[in-house]
């Protein structure tokens, strides 16, 4: 009889279902998989030691770059920090925008996930459809801070800018007929408010298509149905959070059980799954983003109606009125030391916490005194969730490794930082 | 928030709990970690082990910007100064833990030496530990005793050094290029040299 032994496989890092930079070292009885050993680090760039050496304020881009699909998320749990530690006071203004742009970005992220696990395990449309919605919203993105993905548009003490009046419109192209630029214009004709305003109408039939596409499709179903099932006790002590301890059961998120910012002013539901498995984590993202939507909808509501200041008044941390420094000198020295010096934060550390898409994003600062951090450790909501690989994809057939990175909406920016 | 720091009093005594900013430390020493640990996770209900992570102290308070204008103008700032620091322990491992079931929150902090930056592992406690005790190993060095598995995780294979110490140069310790003659990637010494642009101050409130 021929000797039967274990395979070993090496998965990644240049697969396309790797979702970036995972090496997986698997170990295969036949189909079944015995241990999975994921090598990271592959996408580390040292972000901690960088912000080390960086005053506060230059070091909000690097948030952006962490997890590269919802980054004003990362931005915020990082100048809540240091709002934390200033005792600074933020406009409700600037609130109320932050809560809409993490909506925003929750949804963001929720739709590159979707494509992206879709495409993972054969569902080709749905990656166009989800890129469709992404589209405009990134559009909301370039409105407000120039930048389609890696905004820097919080600041400490609220935002860069308030909100622009107009929407960018597609110009005249030879590529394109009149009629159809009229066409891609059309929800483009007011401010930005009423395009995000026109987007929330909107979106609830898109998701219906992503429901009608996937929810009871006999082959998702079948891919995701009972794959990687985490009891609710597995999920704490493995320190998932997020849609993946919400998935198991868990009625645990932080904008209704630690509300920050304003959320405790919004009206929003929690969604639970049952089994734990890939399933039910799906149709609670799915559920996230309607949910994310109703907020949305309520902030742009509450903005139109409220206009005001959007960025404290406290000059060590916000810039002068550029009009101001002309004639005003203390304005002109403020400007100086604000771009050359920054700030000095008081002795102490912080914890602050959000609740990214992925899971709950903390920032744990340590300050000395200085205008530069002694010590950020960035706690990452990927990080728990890849490190449960092993015990997730253990006794699963191969091709269901592939669902298990999905379910756990892995980003390498912020696991490697 | 009151209720639970008033229950860690009793618990650990009153020296060891600080409240800043609305959070409760809990310093503990690194022999003892286990049991804490231990305790806050059965009597206090900390079932979720949020975040573990190493801190080097020992440049903490020192700044680049010290002494009286010269001559030389900006480069004096970039000169390294003279570490110091308060602490008499080099490293820190600190734990934050969360609560689900009662929806609080405490850090836990314990301090090692530098000549012998050994803890227990927590891994028995909660599994999330294993990654965070692998990374905290890889970027500052601190040992964890019975993990069952202590292998570098971030850093490239091969890797020497621990990046997030602070006595390890920002711009690295070996660059690499890939050579013709050789037919491989080699490893060098680093041919830049550091540099501040800007630096690091300490103003008095």
């Amino acid at each position: 009889m021929a000797e039967i032994r274990n395979y070993t496989l090496n998965f990644g890092p240049q697969h396309p279902a790797a979702h970036g930079v995972l090496r997986l070292i698997l170990e295969l009885d036949g189909e079944v998989i015995e241990r999975a050993d994921p090598h990271i680090g592959l996408l580390h760039r040292g972000t901690e030691k960088l912000i080390e050496s960086k005053p506060y304020n230059q070091s909000i881009g690097y948030m952006d770059r962490l997890d590269y699909v919802s980054m004003m998320c990362n931005e915020h749990a990082y100048v809540m920090a240091i709002e934390k530690m200033l005792n600074l006071d933020v406009p409700e203004r600037a609130k109320y925008i932050r809560v809409m742009f993490d909506e925003i970005t929750r949804i963001l992220n929720h739709l590159m996930w979707l494509g992206t696990h879709g495409l993972d395990v054969g569902a080709m449309s749905i990656f166009l459809y989800a890129f469709r919605e992404r589209e405009r919203l990134i559009d909301c993105y370039e409105a407000v801070s120039g930048s389609r993905m890696h905004a820097t548009y919080y600041r400490p003490g609220g935002v860069y800018r308030d909100l622009p009046d107009k929407m960018p419109k597609y110009l005249k192209s030879k590529l394109r007929s009149n009629k159809d630029l009229d066409k891609m214009n059309q929800d483009r004709q007011g401010s930005l408010l009423d395009f995000i305003d026109n987007f929330t109408k909107t979106f609830p039939s898109s998701i219906k298509q992503y429901d009608d596409l996937l929810t009871n499709n006999r082959i998702w179903k079948q891919r995701l149905v009972n794959i990687g099932i985490v009891s609710a006790n597995r999920a704490k002590q493995l320190g998932f959070t997020g849609a993946m301890l919400r998935g198991s059961g868990v009625a645990w998120d932080l904008r209704k059980n630690q509300p920050y910012s304003v959320y405790d002013k919004l009206e929003f539901d929690i969604p639970v799954g049952v089994t734990g498995d890939c399933y039910d984590r799906y149709l609670v993202r799915m559920e996230e983003m309607r949910q994310s939507n109703r907020i949305i909808k309520q902030c742009v509501d509450w903005l139109r109606s409220n206009p005001g200041p959007v960025m404290s008044s406290n000059l060590k941390v916000s810039p002068p009125n550029r009009g101001d420094m002309k004639g005003d000198m203390e304005s002109l020295i403020h400007h100086f030391k604000l771009f050359t010096e920054g700030y000095c934060l008081p002795e102490g550390e912080v914890y602050s916490a959000i609740e990214h898409p992925k899971g709950e994003f903390g920032i744990y600062l340590i300050s000395d005194g200085a205008n530069k951090p002694y010590r950020v450790k960035i706690r990452a909501p990927g990080f728990p969730h890849l490190a449960s690989m092993d015990e997730m994809s253990r006794g699963h057939m191969l091709s269901d490794v592939v669902t298990i990175i999905g379910t756990q909406d892995i980003v390498f920016g912020e696991i490697d930082r | 928030m009151i209720n639970l720091k008033e229950q860690l009093i009793e618990e650990f005594g009153v020296n060891s709990i600080a409240e800043n900013y609305n959070e409760i430390t809990l310093t503990v020493e690194s022999s003892s970690i286990v049991e804490t640990c231990l305790k806050l996770r059965d009597r206090f209900s900390f079932d979720i082990l949020i975040d573990l992570c190493g801190v080097d102290y020992s440049t903490f308070g020192s700044s680049d910007w010290q002494g009286s204008a010269s001559s030389t103008g900006f480069s004096r700032a970039r000169k390294k100064q003279e570490p110091k620091t308060k602490f008499s322990k080099r490293f820190a491992v600190v734990y934050h833990l969360l609560s689900v079931s009662n929806n609080n929150r405490v850090r836990v902090k314990s301090f090692v030496d530098e000549a012998e930056p050994i803890i227990n592992s927590v891994t028995g406690i909660w599994s999330s530990a294993d990654w965070y005790e692998r990374e905290a190993f890889d970027l500052m060095g601190i040992l964890f005793e019975n993990h069952t598995d202590l292998r570098r995780i971030l850093t490239d294979y091969g890797f020497k050094g621990h990046p997030l110490r602070k006595d390890f140069p920002l711009i690295g310790e070996v660059e690499m290029r890939y050579d013709e003659v050789l037919g491989r990637v080699v490893y060098e010494p680093v041919s830049i040299e550091p540099n501040i642009n800007v630096p690091r101050v300490i103003r008095d409130k």
